[in-house]
């Protein structure tokens, strides 16, 4: 690691200021940013720790949502809703290992926005707020492409509010080597209508099959995505684990089995 | 440099550390605990699995300033004062769970933290928690054997 | 009751206490009173020359006491090998300098360019990263095939060729083959790959050098599997230090697997910087590191073919292959594709006529050398996979045909085609217990069982055999070996009785501690706590050859109960003076002597005190003193051989293949230690597990290595296997050690990648899908790839 200095505000608003000073980045979990800068691939001047800023940790569940603090861990989100969004709950029990689920933060993911993160995939499925310190982001316009998203340099966030789903249900297919997601597949039916959205396999990062969505708005059922032909395997991302065809195949066949899983 | 204080084994430690100190680098160089070990800098194989407030964490995938006020475990604190093995380091010996010992300390730190949260876990379920430990030597048939006896012994 | 003590107890680790409480010394652990830290620059090129080196910037930078470069190691010697193979025409292998630093060109991603030694270990980072490094990048060879083409970019300058040599065994023997497989009813095919792996032992490489002036002696602290070796070569033929001046000490070693059995231009740096700089010079290997500079296994592309008759008896075998060297030669890289890969081409059959060629390579990659079964893994591979397509395409049942091909018990000693004579064995025995453990008659059940979840089930079998304790050492010179492969141990008994046995051989894993008592104990009678092992260090234990090739309990524990048998003969003698009695009517049982038909005894220890106390004691005809060494060098190789069955499910739509079950019975002679060696079978299955389904080394067109993390080189994990089910019952002892032992560690790894492979060929075909092969690893992504080729 390259030499940095280390801070950790006590609220929101002094974090912003201090990301505003300096080369500086968000410590949430660390769980993607420390392994990249032992790799010596970033080096900020300053990290600006989100340990102990209050408030940005807890489930709050009413009114058709559920929101998450931006520093809850996977493995909090993983206990506590396995009762009242078991989607979610295991979208979250399945990240990285029991080690990462500890640290790891559903806000940290979401900045980090990597093209084969599950967390992703979960806001876009749903349709998911993202609540930073000045505004609210619909998850359509928060993913800008791979380790892109609408976050200006000093933004956090804070929270992420998530529509509560009539049911929903995420198909992952793992990558051999890292375990992050070859193909995710999250499938929701919410009020009116159904949402796909597919993370590990895109050149663009997460994105939603509105083939599927429509497909399975008008039939909720495996059968209706067995009709389909499978996304541009051009657009998807080629590499050692499965060229574009591969994933391709996978998007559809997780598909199908979020839409069983959904019951 | 910043100062840092946590508890580490019940004992209380103050140091002097850049902030860029991983945890492991802290227990391991500074306080000469040389128990937690590094196999890999991905995040990977968890041979530096530690308890950090009780929960399981990588220590090479945090920083010492992270644990700031921290009550840390490690592998040097798992065996009673006068040396006698836990149950489930116990149970390791009895059932071969380790061959070269280099993956074994995040191994037993991994199984303490199952053990907690789920005192009696099928097989299956070990072999899932275990994800992020690797071990090269024992194909893991063993160590499967000697966590579900220590749950077991535990009762 | 299994036994609780001596041969074939299954005793409890006593290693276990210090690994398991975290009191471990790995060598990372040792840190020398002012000792400073080496970053290496590596190569991030595959192939280019050097054009310029800028390190005053570097220099002038924060803790940095030094930086080297290729220019400081003009005085010493490249890194020597080995083994040298000789062509068939007749020609010594090629056999380029391998530098500690490279010198002009860079020939590998992971090449040392330069080294700095500074304070800490970041400040030597940051100033690697600042030494400015112009290199004018040449075209990589990676591919084999297109290394040896006409006009292909060569790895060495100043070799005609790429080529490394043009192996043949038996030479005598080709144009026989030739022949049989031309006039044969019919000639089974196949082409296969078997591929790159990083043997990934879990301890990544340290090194410390250490050099006391006052002395003039050197210490590396090395992470080895054979610390004598390591002196040998370094000392000798690197370096330039005599032996009584330079220690190497291999303290508890994380792991091995063949990677740590080389001697690396790390120790060799650390080592003669140590000198220089006047300081301690440490290394500790990252793990991205490792993948670019740990020797890596493997990497062979192989055609066999496979003559039978129309009953499915075998007539002739050829098997051609390409064995990939890197861009070096690492230190036993040349007897892995020759020696331990052609003369196992018998496998366990009665194949009267085999030729194996195999052609070396030098490509733009990382050295490869033994990895966990050395070349056996790849013969058991090819020979395996063909005999399953051979039962395939003759409609015969694949354990019928294996059977059938079987040497019978009663051929032994049996002289194969290929160079080796096995002294003894059942593979009809290892079969039948397979048959029952693995439970053959349920399969079709379970099949169907599978089939109504969608999922397609498949059953692999194989019988492998193996060549372990490599030997003799007349035989290997004659054979290119530049080393001896015998063992020593020197047991030393104290006065009152305890032994410290001082070993040649290595333990990273394998439980020497435990195990080597245990022997002691059966033959003394004395409780194994009685007795102690200490090994890794050249300062305390005689000239040994180390741990690989599953040598050590055949080999090392050989010369350990011949000098225990040296040590019963003299203690027998001074008890014989004490009970006033004649030497041959002296008996040793249960740690005490008697006079045979009398009840007169005397005790272990009062016979080990008078050798030390010499008051009462024969000193006109015995030394005072217990302590003997012995060097043993095995009459021939051990032959240890198995039967594996396993169970595969595949899902047809993702190629995600699933192993159900795994069934291992191995014939490793007799067992000292059944929990040990149930334990060695495990590792190896899981290691040959993960070549058949997951592991994988990749270098790009360019030579870049695209799985250089565990981000992409996928390790078995515990949810990827299953429980394994391992039986050694079936036992036929060695006939020419001691101990009747023919070694474990490695058998796993060779027998279990072509199960896995022909169980999930046959969950295929059963399954309708004419697919006959597929390269390892079987990925989803090949499987599925494969799958959708064939409908």
């Amino acid at each position: 690691m390259y030499a940095f200095e280390f801070v950790k505000p006590k609220t929101v608003e002094e974090a912003v200021a201090a990301l505003r000073e300096g080369e500086a980045k968000v410590l949430a979990g660390g769980q993607t940013l420390i392994p990249t800068l032992k790799q010596r691939l970033a080096a900020p001047e300053k990290l600006v720790s989100l340990a102990g800023v209050e408030g940005l940790r807890g489930i709050r569940t009413g009114d058709g949502v559920v929101e998450i603090g931006a520093g809850t861990t996977h493995a909090v989100i993983a206990r506590e809703l396995a009762g009242a969004v078991p989607a979610l709950a295991a979208l979250a029990g399945d990240i990285g290992d029991p080690a990462v689920r500890n640290r790891g933060t559903i806000g940290g993911s979401l900045a980090n926005n990597d093209p084969s993160a599950d967390w992703p995939a979960a806001v876009l499925g749903l349709g998911a707020t993202v609540v930073t310190d000045r505004r609210e982001i619909a998850a359509d316009d928060f993913f800008q492409g791979l380790f892109t998203t609408a976050l200006e340099e000093d933004e956090i966030i804070t929270a992420v509010r998530f529509p509560m789903p009539k049911t929903a249900a995420y198909a992952k297919f793992d990558q051999p080597a890292s375990r992050f997601a070859l193909v995710g597949v999250f499938v929701a039916r919410l009020d009116g209508n159904v949402r796909v959205a597919v993370t590990g396999a895109s050149e663009n990062g997460v994105f939603r099959w509105q083939a599927a969505e429509a497909a399975l708005g008008a039939d909720f059922a495996p059968a209706a995505v067995e009709a389909l032909a499978p996304p541009p395997a051009e657009e998807m991302i080629s590499d050692l684990h499965g060229a574009g065809d591969y994933r391709a195949h996978l998007v559809k066949v997780m598909t199908k089995r979020a839409v069983a899983a959904c019951g | 440099m910043v100062e840092i204080s946590m508890t580490v084994n019940g004992k209380p430690v103050t140091a002097q550390v850049e902030p860029r100190t991983l945890l492991v680098t802290f227990l391991r160089e500074h306080l000469g605990l040389t128990g937690t070990h590094v196999g890999c800098d991905t995040s990977q194989c968890g041979a530096c699995n530690v308890h950090v407030n009780g929960m399981l964490a990588k220590s090479c995938t945090m920083l010492a300033v992270e644990a700031d006020g921290a009550e840390i475990v490690t592998i040097e604190g798992m065996a009673a004062p006068d040396g006698t093995l836990g149950v489930i380091q116990q149970a390791f010996q009895d059932h071969h769970g380790l061959q070269c010992g280099f993956c074994t300390p995040g191994m037993v730190m991994s199984a303490a933290a199952l053990l907690r949260e789920n005192p009696d876990p099928s097989e299956e379920e070990i072999r899932a928690f275990l994800e992020g430990n690797l071990c090269r030597c024992t194909g893991y048939h063993n160590i499967v054997k000697a966590v579900r006896a220590a749950a077991e012994a535990m009762g | 009751m299994p036994k609780d003590h001596g041969i074939g107890a299954p005793i409890r680790r006593r290693e276990d206490l210090r690994f398991l409480t975290g009191s471990g010394r790995y060598t990372d652990d040792i840190n020398l009173p002012g000792q400073a830290h080496v970053h290496f620059l590596r190569s991030d090129v595959a192939h280019g020359r050097i054009k310029r080196l800028g390190t005053g910037a570097a220099a002038a930078m924060d803790g940095v006491i030094r930086i080297f470069t290729a220019r400081d190691f003009e005085n010493v010697g490249g890194l020597p090998c080995g083994w040298q193979i000789t062509s068939r025409d007749g020609n010594p292998m090629a056999e380029p300098k391998h530098p500690i630093l490279a010198e002009g060109k860079v020939r590998h991603v992971g090449e040392i360019i330069a080294a700095v030694i500074a304070e800490t270990p970041e400040q030597a980072r940051d100033a690697a990263e600042a030494i400015e490094v112009e290199i004018e990048e040449l075209p990589a060879v990676i591919d084999m095939a297109a290394a040896l083409g006409e006009g292909a970019p060569k790895v060495h300058d100043d070799l005609p060729s790429n080529l490394c040599f043009d192996w043949g065994l038996v030479e005598e023997n080709r144009e026989k083959v030739d022949e049989a497989i031309r006039n044969a009813p019919h000639v089974v095919t196949l082409e296969l790959v078997n591929q790159r792996l990083a043997p990934n032992a879990m301890e990544p490489r340290v090194a410390i050098g250490d050099y006391d002036k006052a002395t003039d002696e050197h210490t590396l602290y090395t992470t080895s599997q054979n610390p004598h070796v390591i002196r040998l070569l370094m000392g000798a033929f690197v370096l330039g230090i005599p032996e009584h001046k330079l220690r190497v000490v291999a303290p508890d070693v994380g792991g091995g697997f063949g990677s740590k059995i080389f001697h690396y231009a790390e120790e060799a740096f650390c080592t003669y910087a140590a000198k220089v700089v006047g300081r301690p010079v440490k290394w500790t290997s990252s793990r991205s590191e490792a993948f670019m500079s740990d020797a890596q296994g493997r990497d062979h592309v192989t055609k066999i073919e496979l003559a039978l008759d129309e009953e499915g008896h075998f007539l002739a075998l050829r098997s051609e292959t390409l064995a990939n060297m890197g861009a070096y030669l690492s230190t036993f890289a040349p007897a892995v594709p020759t020696w331990l890969h052609g003369t196992l081409m018998a496998g366990t059959y009665r194949t009267p006529l085999i030729y194996v060629n195999v052609k070396a390579v030098f490509t733009n990659t990382v050295p490869v050398d033994a990895y966990r079964g050395a070349g056996r893994p790849e013969a058991t591979f090819q020979l395996e996979r063909v005999i399953d397509k051979a039962a395939r395409e003759l409609g015969m049942d694949p354990v019928e045909i294996r059977r059938r091909n079987f040497i019978n018990p009663d051929q032994f000693p049996y002289e194969t085609p290929v160079a080796l004579v096995y002294d003894t064995g059942n593979y009809h025995a290892t079969l039948e217990k397979l048959e029952e453990l693995a439970d053959l008659e349920g399969f079709e059940a379970r099949r169907q069982e599978s089939a109504a979840r969608g999922k397609l089930r498949g059953l692999g079998i194989n019988c492998y055999i193996e060549a372990c304790g490599i030997a003799p050492s007349n035989l290997v010179g004659q054979l290119g070996a530049r080393a001896g492969l015998y063992d020593s141990a020197t047991v030393r008994v104290n006065p009152t009785g305890s032994i410290t046995v001082h070993t040649g051989v290595h333990s990273h894993g394998q439980s020497h501690e435990t195990t080597f008592p245990q022997v002691i104990a059966e033959m003394i009678g004395i409780p194994e706590d009685q007795i102690e092992i200490v090994h890794g260090d050249t300062a305390n234990s005689p000239m040994g050859m180390g741990t690989y090739g599953s040598r050590s309990i055949a080999v090392g524990g050989s010369a350990m109960v011949r000098a225990t048998e040296k040590i019963i003969a003299k203690a027998k003698k001074i008890a014989a003076h004490l009970l006033e009695a004649s030497e041959g009517d002296i008996e040793l049982k249960d740690g005490k002597f008697t006079v045979k038909g009398t009840d007169r005894e005397v005790a272990w220890a009062d016979v080990t005190l008078a050798a030390y106390v010499p008051h009462n004691y024969p000193l006109e005809e015995l030394e005072p003193g217990l302590e003997e060494t012995s060097f043993y060098d095995p009459a021939n190789f051990t032959f240890p051989s198995g039967a594996y069955a396993c169970e595969v499910e595949v899902d047809p739509e993702t190629g995600k293949v699933e192993v159900c079950s795994f069934v291992a019975v191995d014939d490793f002679g007799n067992v000292i230690n059944p929990m040990v060696v149930d334990g060695q079978v495990h590792g190896g299955l899981a290691q040959g597990i993960g070549q058949a389904l997951l592991e994988q080394c990749v270098y790009d067109e360019n030579g870049q290595l695209v799985t250089a993390s565990y981000m992409d080189y996928a390790m078995p994990r515990a949810d990827d296997l299953p429980s394994f089910t391992v039986d050694h019952s079936c036992q036929t002892p060695c006939t020419h050690n001691p101990l009747g032992v023919k070694g474990c560690g490695e058998a796993g790894a060779i027998g279990s990648p072509p199960t896995i492979v022909n169980a999930v060929i046959d969950a295929l075909q059963r399954g309708g899908i004419e697919v006959d092969h597929i390269d390892m690893p079987l990925t989803p992504v090949r499987v599925w790839s494969a799958i959708r080729a064939a409908s």
